[in-house]
């Protein structure tokens, strides 16, 4: 999967590295539910500016993985949403529930520790 | 005007190989990046209904030149079971029983004109245009 994803303390990077396909994107959110239950995270960044697109399967795997997260008491952040992708996600209505956004990683992390 | 572009759609890795080709396609017909993005997010969406509902189909794209405007043309074909009611999956509130059905509906959101025909047991067509908008920034800029 082209993901990476880091331990730092208590918050969890993934660093998506490229487009990835719906089995990826499943990987994708899996591996970071389960890193949060077993590091015990308390906050995650999802940074997706390699993501060509987000369509409704990314957008709905990217909420879930809020939602879950969210349930678990950590916070998600998804960084780096290409201006493009911006724009065709409003226009198709997509959102990231129970997701922040925001710029980049380290504007991501900030959210995290404040 | 170059021949069309086929890509045949098995996996989903197909998915990425076809909604690259068109965000290419559309760049190279002078479409903006947005819109080049609007139509990588449609064919997208419709290629999945093709692995996830018939398993396996074609993707195709082809430049339009018609009464002096520029577009693409978008088909997607299957010979799959087949949408037995067109109307319903195009409406805002379908979801199929398997939770997917957003796809569509958000083809039309994003493309100019979508046609669907589709016959239970024989397959589906999907075909979307998208028209090259005017750069009205471009123009003024003298980049258009």
């Amino acid at each position: 999967m082209p993901v990476s994803i880091l331990k730092q303390g208590a918050y969890l990077i993934a660093s998506v590295q490229s487009a990835l396909t719906d089995t990826e994107v499943i990987e994708l959110r899996d591996s970071i539910l389960e890193r949060v239950a077993k590091y015990r995270s308390t906050g995650v960044v999802v940074d997706v500016a390699a993501l060509d697109i987000i369509d409704s399967f990314a957008a709905r795997s990217l909420s879930t993985v809020a939602r879950t997260n969210r349930l678990r008491g950590a916070k998600t952040v998804v960084v780096g949403i290409q201006p493009d992708v911006a724009v065709a996600m409003s226009q198709f209505g997509l959102r990231l529930d129970d997701a922040y956004t925001a710029l980049d990683l380290e504007a991501g992390i900030r959210v995290l520790t404040t | 005007m170059r021949d069309e572009i086929r890509v045949r759609i098995v996996s989903d890795a197909d998915t990425v190989v076809a909604r690259q080709a068109g965000r290419d396609e559309a760049l190279r017909l002078g479409f903006s990046r947005t819109d080049a993005t609007f139509i990588a997010t449609a064919i997208s969406e419709i290629a999945r209904n093709i692995t996830v509902h018939a398993g396996e189909g074609e993707i195709t794209l082809r430049g339009l030149s018609e009464a002096g405007r520029q577009g693409l043309i978008v088909t997607a074909r299957d010979e799959g079971p087949g949408i037995p009611d067109v109307p319903a999956v195009l409406r805002d509130d379908y979801i199929s029983d398997i939770g997917l059905g957003m796809g569509l509906w958000g083809a039309t959101r994003l493309m100019d004109e979508i046609d669907v025909s589709s016959e239970p047991g024989k397959g589906t067509t999907v075909t979307m245009k998208k028209w090259r908008g005017f750069d009205e920034v471009g123009s003024l800029l003298g980049t258009g």
